[in-house]
């Protein structure tokens, strides 16, 4: 278990909030269904783990970028919905550009110290 | 998202706790049974995928805190800290108990003070538009406000255009007739808008017609409030009725709201129109009523001034008025009316805040002294993990709930001095200061109590941080050394004692100066014997005394009747008691002087033949006045010293006569006798000179009677008034006191009293904290400073020695706050030289006689500490680590 932990990447600090309004783009999620969903649509690479997941989406939630909602799943099971919030729209293509800004320097970086 | 909408949310959270847990744990089991299914679908068996889910989610109540901690205030830290404040008080209430009675103290009585402040300086007055309001007035050089006369008024009423109304009123005093017997009311003669002019309406009826006020118009009369809901029994229907004033009838046409008062009026409860004048009245020199008026929009008050000085000036000349060099005087209302407690209140208010100062820095060493104790548990949180932040708040924490329950206190204290305060005033004097009904915990002390707490609050919350943050944790855990951190508490406890004792030494100078010149005016000389004296006014109608046979007949029945009362030894009467004020003015000329247009403003008292023995003036040269001297005979007079002194330096006055230019009276008055100077006027302004006219050659209505007695006068006092009362129950009387309680009621004693009274209870405060502070830090430095002393001992050191090592320091830091407070009482008492009699504000036997008085306090405050410290046993000491 231990080892099967260490082999999968952490997630780079401070994307997980991006990750999660992200999944909320397409629909209102529950907690298991953006975990699940980021879980597939990363290939199993990147695991969002319970602890961070709702300590986050508490965060999210106070800040107004997503709402709440109870309603059944399919299964018929009660479950809190998420759903992005005009503010989060707003937040998540703030946090996506400074990602891209990010990456692309670390992209300058890693390119030039393969070619040294 | 703003700040705001963030912490509703927090709050709702915080206030809805259950049901966000009960929906994060339903949350997250939905969660765990999704995995779980997850699993039992990969092929795991239900109990395995079960505990699989259960290990993957970690442990399920931590990561309920994780995600309260992104909500919450935190707010389990602030129970915590508050926990653990309030559990420290309770284990050592001492300390709790006496910073917050200081901090109740220093803001209960500035707050209290302040609540007079703002209901007399602050708050407008009663009328509308109230800061429009001018005092209209002639002025003299020596008076700034002099009365007007009837005649200057009206023309000054036509002539201007600086007022859009310009009134004028006067007292006056009517015997109402009650069911039983006559009783004499204060009342005011006003002119017709007088009202309008201050925005008042009656509450009942109507205000005065515009025919009312002229001459010979109906006889018509406003009620107060209080007037008719004590008199009248607050009946809707005593409109149109009709009161008899003086034999006379009045019809009730209306009564005044219940918040008007007018305080130059004092309690005045019958309000007339100004319709009938007596022969001085219609004299343009007779100066006798006090003008309003409202300043038109745009017109400022020196224009207004500007204006109604050359219409003065223009009158004097069109009329040929000499003597008086009078011009006009138009000052804004409000300073009339508080202009004389003006300064006491800032003075109060002035020791109130510096009471409250020395308070808040008495709790803040109070405060820091426990936190130097505390270095030990500081340390060991701090090595524990414990962060900066946290243990900055812990005190934080502290202070904050010792500001909060301080101002609580205070505010409860604020509000019983401020009752007892407004109680202690005397009823004749709450009259002429209507604001006293203001005084109450309202939005503006309210603010300012707000305001001082926060401050305190903030000063509370600092000084241990301040404290902690030159603080390393690794000092704090090896207690032994007294390191750094104690030398540095060291000096900024002693700046605090030092500020302690020089604002201590700063209100004991102040009382001392106040309390000296109350000593002062009581024993001011005043000429006469005031022990043993019983006083009466008595006023007598003059539609039943019309001819001066009469009057004279009544004057002498009731000296007559009252001397032959037991006890008494003889008894005078006079127009006006001593000790009341420079008024009833008259202008004289010396005969056979040429007059330069000079004013010479003289007392006038009209006095019976045995009034001034009854005194027990002394009688300079000449005679008194005899039985003899009655209108039949020439005019004589009595001066005193002042007068003598004044007009005929170095002659003898005896035969020379005094003219004056008021009609109705013989106007020559030939001098017949000098009494030594009875002080006629108020007891902190110089003698005047006096002239004493007989009675007998006058005829007032209106007189006091004064009684020698060889018992106790207080016991004479019900015995005068029915004896007058058989006499005539028509009489008015009224005010009968002794002549110590008159004189202790004036208005000058009373301001002196109230102010070094009060004062003096701010000092004697500010002693015992200041005392008590320097206590602590002498008493705390010996503390720390055992084992040092212990050493010094068990190397030879003798007792004197550590002696003067503990009372140099406290000598030092005494020395340092008296040499400051001394330079700055100089500078607060210049600033109170107003209210000071007899005495300088320099004064040095005062300034140091309290030098020497907080000297010696602070030196047997610190004399304890030493004497511990000089019977320290050297080896407990040094085994003491």
């Amino acid at each position: 278990m231990v080892t099967d932990m260490a082999k999968k990447p952490d997630l780079l600090p401070g994307t997980l909030d991006m990750l999660i309004l992200k999944t909320l783009t397409r629909a209102p999620l529950h907690g298991y269904g953006i975990a699940l969903s980021i879980k597939h649509l990363s290939d199993d690479v990147l695991t969002v783990e319970e602890g961070s997941l709702y300590p986050a989406l508490q965060r999210l939630l106070l800040q107004g970028w997503v709402k709440a909602e109870w309603k059944m799943t399919e299964t018929n099971r009660r479950a809190r919905f998420y759903k992005l919030t005009a503010a989060g729209r707003k937040q998540l293509g703030f946090e996506v550009s400074q990602f891209e800004q990010m990456i692309s320097a670390i992209g300058r970086v890693m390119s030039d110290a393969q070619e040294a | 998202m703003n700040l705001i909408a963030r912490f509703v949310k927090k709050l709702s959270i915080l206030f809805g706790g259950e049901r966000f847990a009960s929906e994060l744990d339903e949350e997250m089991s939905f969660h765990r049974a999704q995995v779980k299914e997850e699993l039992i679908a990969g092929g795991m068996t239900p109990e395995a995928a079960h505990y699989a889910a259960m290990r993957q989610f970690g442990n399920a109540s931590k990561l309920r805190e994780q995600s309260h901690e992104v909500v919450a205030f935190r707010a389990e830290t602030v129970v915590q800290d508050l926990r653990f404040a309030l559990r420290q008080w309770t284990k050592n209430p001492g300390f709790a108990s006496t910073a917050i009675l200081i901090l109740a103290l220093g803001m209960g009585v500035s707050v209290a003070i302040f609540g007079f402040v703002d209901a007399a300086l602050l708050q407008p007055l009663p009328y509308a538009n109230p800061g429009r309001l001018m005092s209209v007035n002639e002025s003299d050089i020596t008076t700034p406000r002099w009365p007007l006369s009837y005649l200057d008024y009206l023309d000054w009423q036509r002539l201007n255009k600086s007022f859009s109304s310009l009134d004028v009123y006067g007292g006056t005093g009517y015997l109402l007739r009650t069911s039983s017997g006559a009783e004499p009311v204060q009342a005011e003669r006003v002119s017709g808008g007088f009202f309008q002019t201050l925005g008042v309406q009656p509450m009942l009826g109507r205000d005065f017609y515009p025919g009312e006020n002229r001459p010979g118009g109906a006889n018509v009369v406003l009620l107060s409030y209080g007037a008719w809901l004590h008199r009248f029994g607050a009946r809707r229907d005593v409109v149109g009725q009709s009161v008899d004033l003086d034999h006379e009838s009045y019809t009730i046409i209306g009564v005044l709201p219940r918040t008007f008062t007018f305080a130059p009026s004092g309690s005045a409860e019958f309000w007339v129109p100004l319709n009938s004048f007596s022969t001085h009245e219609k004299l343009r020199t007779f100066y006798n009523f006090w003008g309003i008026g409202r300043l038109r929009d745009g017109v400022t008050v020196r224009a207004a001034l500007a204006e109604m000085g050359a219409i003065a000036k223009q009158l004097h000349l069109q009329y040929g008025i000499t003597g008086r060099n009078l011009s006009a005087s138009v000052v804004p209302l409000d300073e009339v009316i508080v202009g004389e407690v003006r300064p006491i209140l800032l003075t109060l208010l002035g020791g109130a805040g510096l009471l409250l100062l020395i308070a808040c820095v008495n709790v803040a060493s109070l405060v820091l002294v426990r936190s130097e104790g505390r270095r030990r548990e500081i340390a060991v949180r701090g090595a524990l993990g414990a962060t900066p932040t946290r243990l900055v708040r812990q005190f934080v924490t502290e202070g904050l709930l010792l500001a909060g329950f301080g101002s609580l206190a205070g505010v409860l204290v604020a509000v019983g001095l401020m009752k007892l305060l407004a109680r202690l005033v005397p009823k004749d004097m709450a009259a002429n200061m209507p604001f006293l009904a203001g005084v109450a915990l309202n939005a503006h002390t309210g603010a300012v109590t707000a305001a001082v707490a926060l401050m305190t609050a903030l000063l509370l919350a600092a000084t241990p941080t301040l404290r902690l943050s030159f603080q390393k944790v690794r000092d704090g855990l090896s207690e032994g050394d007294g390191g750094a951190a104690g030398r540095l508490w060291q000096r900024l406890g002693a700046n605090m004692v030092i500020v302690e004792l020089a604002v201590a030494m700063v209100l004991l100078a102040g009382a001392g100066l106040l309390g000296q010149s109350f000593y002062r005016l009581l024993h001011v000389r005043l000429g006469f014997d005031p022990d043993h004296l019983a006083t009466v006014q008595v006023m007598a109608p003059g539609t039943v005394y019309k001819s001066d046979e009469q009057t004279a007949g009544l004057h002498e029945e009731i000296v007559r009747r009252v001397s032959s009362l037991p006890g008494v030894e003889s008894a005078g009467l006079t127009s006006m008691l001593p000790v009341q004020c420079n008024c009833q003015i008259d202008g004289i000329q010396i005969q056979g002087r040429p007059s330069h247009g000079e004013h010479n403003d003289v007392d006038e008292r009209h006095i019976s033949p045995a009034y001034l023995s009854a005194l027990k003036a002394r009688l300079v040269r000449g005679r008194l006045f005899s039985d003899a001297d009655d209108a039949s005979r020439p005019g004589v007079a009595v001066i005193n010293q002042a007068l003598a002194r004044k007009f005929f330096p170095g002659e003898d006055p005896i035969g020379q006569r005094i003219t004056d230019d008021e009609g109705g009276r013989p106007s020559v008055w030939e001098i017949v006798g000098v009494v030594d100077d009875v002080r006629e006027g108020p007891l902190d302004v110089d003698i005047w000179p006096v002239e004493y006219f007989p009675i007998n050659q006058t005829r007032d209505h209106y007189f006091s009677l004064a009684v020698r007695t060889r018992q106790d006068p207080g016991a004479l006092l019900p015995l005068l008034v029915s004896t007058l009362h058989q006499l005539d129950p028509d009489l008015g009387v009224s005010d009968e006191e002794t002549m110590n309680d008159q004189i202790d009621g004036t208005q000058a004693a009373l301001l002196h009293r109230s102010s070094a009274w009060l004062v003096g209870g701010f000092a004697a405060v500010a002693l015992v904290l200041g005392v008590v502070g320097l206590y602590g830090v002498i008493a705390y430095s010996v503390s720390r400073r055992t084992r040092e002393i212990g050493v010094r001992m068990a190397l030879g050191a003798q007792r004197r020695s550590v002696y003067s090592l503990v009372l140099r320091q406290a000598a030092w830091l005494t020395g340092t706050g008296l040499a400051i407070g001394l330079v700055s009482s100089v500078g607060a008492s210049l600033l109170i030289r107003n209210l000071l009699f007899g005495v300088h504000a320099w004064d040095a036997a005062t300034l140091g006689g309290v030098a020497v008085l907080l000297g010696l306090a602070s030196m047997a405050a610190s004399f304890l500490p030493a004497r511990r410290a000089a019977s320290v046993n050297p080896t407990d000491a040094l085994r003491a680590e």
